[in-house]
């Protein structure tokens, strides 16, 4: 579904700060495949994410989705094929705007957009069931402004958005990490239900091990631009959090940021 | 005064306009004071050619769409600073006015225009004639409105509100922005239009600081009218419009110079963005609005 293939990504080429941020990077995913990835900061996992969704360009090598090449398409002209949540909980949703008014933007993704109503009746009670899913009351409140609604409601919100309209793909960028922990077990747990329900092939960065392990049916390691470790799901599944730091400290020589040694 | 609140009306259609970029897509848009002019020199100079006036009056609209159009791509494909695409379009339509008038005043005494009918039946001035531009604006408003909850306007509002979001559901933020801004200056060149045919004139000068007016049509009115939907928000618009003409005149006939207008201008809107932001007057409700106003101000680009 999705193939990304010889793909090199270096920033700031030709100065000091030249930094190699993909190396011959080859990723296929299958229909259905949900991987998560993990690495230390800087290992080139948001530019894998930004190079599939378009807001970055690879230097070479080439992204395809569904046998379409779209290595050229700009970020908004690959929106058909994909969906994305980002980190920033306020970056998914037009906050002056109204919940049934977000949705109805999210249910025309990729497509010509016209002189139609943007909010119908028979939309806003699709909307209602979608709404129902997220089991967060936001069913009835249709008329409100995303802006008033809280981190976790608006991340939820954002993942219905990015997933109703069944993309082919599907892009979480660290999408938990800026939630309270229980916002982000709330999200993480809605991830999994509607993951499963639209069958999407996903693309999930992580800075959480754990949860790395318990989503999805793939995990892959990069470090320093390279994909360093690729499971599947069986291998996965025996795999513990120890495993994986075991794995982090045998590439770096046991230097961990703070941030994985918390995990 | 009913003379304040006719012209009040019909400036209300540029106000909408000016709502469209500042409020809507967040592009404080100086092409206005060009394209208000342009509207004017072409609905003038194609009316005194014996063109009919309906079909004139249109004209203004399309070559306002046009001056809006080359903002927008000045400042999307050009990558030219929002204000400074604005002043850009500004300035060089200085020039192409004259050159569309062919000299700096354009005379409509003895034309028919669309507002003859009015003038001859004696309603200038009129409770009737507020009905009438009342109306007109109101369509326009209703246009407006309806416009900005379609698939279209939805994802025009986004792209003012959360650029980031509305390109990953697909939308071309350049092509909103290109569209908002040729959208905006079409109404502003129709307001043109409009204004000269009513006042008998079209003059190389009439759009200076019109921006300001349109600004503080937005602000004043969407201060004491809010802003919480956009069918009130626009409301607001030409209330606010209305409002803001009468009290130029108020201050008119305080005995203030008429040359000082556009001083006294400026000053309205400085206060009106000010005040809110000191704490005395945080407490009184109604300015909060104004607050919002300000805020959204500071975060232009």
């Amino acid at each position: 579904m999705l193939d990304i293939t010889n793909v090199n990504k270096t920033f700031f080429a030709g100065t000091v700060n030249e930094r190699a941020a993909l190396r011959e990077i080859n990723l296929s995913l299958a229909a259905g495949e949900f991987v998560t990835v993990i690495g230390s900061n800087g290992a080139g996992k948001s530019t894998i994410l930004n190079i599939t969704s378009g807001k970055l360009r690879p230097d070479t090598g080439t992204v395809t989705i569904d046998g379409t090449d779209v290595t050229k398409l700009a970020d908004h002209q690959r929106a058909r094929y994909i969906g994305r949540v980002f980190q920033d909980p306020m970056a998914g949703t037009s906050p002056d705007m109204t919940i049934e008014q977000n949705m109805a933007i999210a249910y025309e993704r990729g497509k010509g957009r016209g002189l139609r109503p943007g909010v119908t009746g028979k939309k806003r009670g699709f909307f209602q069931e979608e709404l129902k899913s997220l089991e967060l009351g936001l069913e009835n409140r249709l008329k409100a402004k995303v802006g008033l609604l809280s981190g976790g409601q608006r991340q939820a919100l954002s993942l219905l958005m990015a997933t109703f309209s069944s993309p082919k793909i599907l892009l979480l960028d660290e999408h938990t990490a800026a939630l309270d922990p229980q916002r982000a077990d709330l999200v993480s747990r809605l991830t999994a239900e509607v993951v499963e329900r639209h069958r999407l092939t996903t693309l999930m960065v992580t800075h959480n091990m754990e949860q790395a392990l318990r989503l999805g049916t793939r995990l892959i390691m990069m470090h320093e631009g390279r994909i360093i470790l690729d499971l599947d799901q069986q291998q996965k599944q025996k795999t513990t959090v120890a495993d994986l730091l075991h794995e982090f400290e045998k590439i770096k020589g046991g230097a961990l940021d703070d941030r994985t040694m918390l995990q | 005064m009913i003379v304040a609140v006719e012209l009040g009306l019909i400036y209300a259609i540029m106000a909408l306009g000016v709502y469209l970029t500042f409020r809507i897509l967040n592009f404080p848009d100086l092409t206005v004071d060009g394209s208000f002019t342009t509207g004017a020199a072409v609905a003038s100079i194609m009316i005194i050619n014996g063109a009919p006036p309906v079909l004139s009056t249109l004209a203004a609209f399309a070559a306002g769409l046009v001056a809006g159009w080359i903002t927008g791509l000045l400042h999307t494909k050009g990558k030219i600073n929002g204000l400074l695409a604005g002043i850009l379009t500004m300035i060089a339509l200085y020039s192409i006015n004259l050159r569309i008038m062919g000299k700096a005043n354009l005379p409509l005494l003895r034309e028919d225009t669309l507002i003859t009918p009015l003038r001859d039946a004696g309603l200038l001035g009129t409770v009737a004639a507020i009905a009438v531009f009342g109306l007109l604006a109101l369509a326009v408003k209703f246009v407006l409105d309806w416009f900005l909850h379609t698939d279209l306007g939805l994802a025009m509002q986004a792209t003012g509100d959360n650029e980031e979001m509305i390109r990953s559901f697909g939308v071309s933020t350049d092509r909103m922005k290109i569209l908002g801004l040729a959208l905006s200056n079409g109404l502003v060149a129709l307001c043109g239009a409009l204004i000269a045919q009513y006042q008998g004139f079209a003059d190389i000068g009439m759009g200076i600081g019109l921006i300001l007016a349109g600004l503080a049509s937005v602000i004043i009115g969407q201060a004491i009218f809010g802003s919480r939907v956009i069918i009130v928000a626009s409301l607001a618009v030409v209330l606010g419009s209305a409002l803001y003409r009468v009290v130029i005149q108020l201050a008119l006939q305080a005995g203030l110079n008429p040359n000082d207008m556009k001083l006294i201008s400026a000053v309205l809107v400085v206060i009106a963005l000010v005040l809110p932001q000191w704490k005395l007057f945080k407490r009184v409700g109604g300015l909060s609005n104004m607050k919002k106003a300000l805020s959204a101000t500071g975060a232009r680009s």
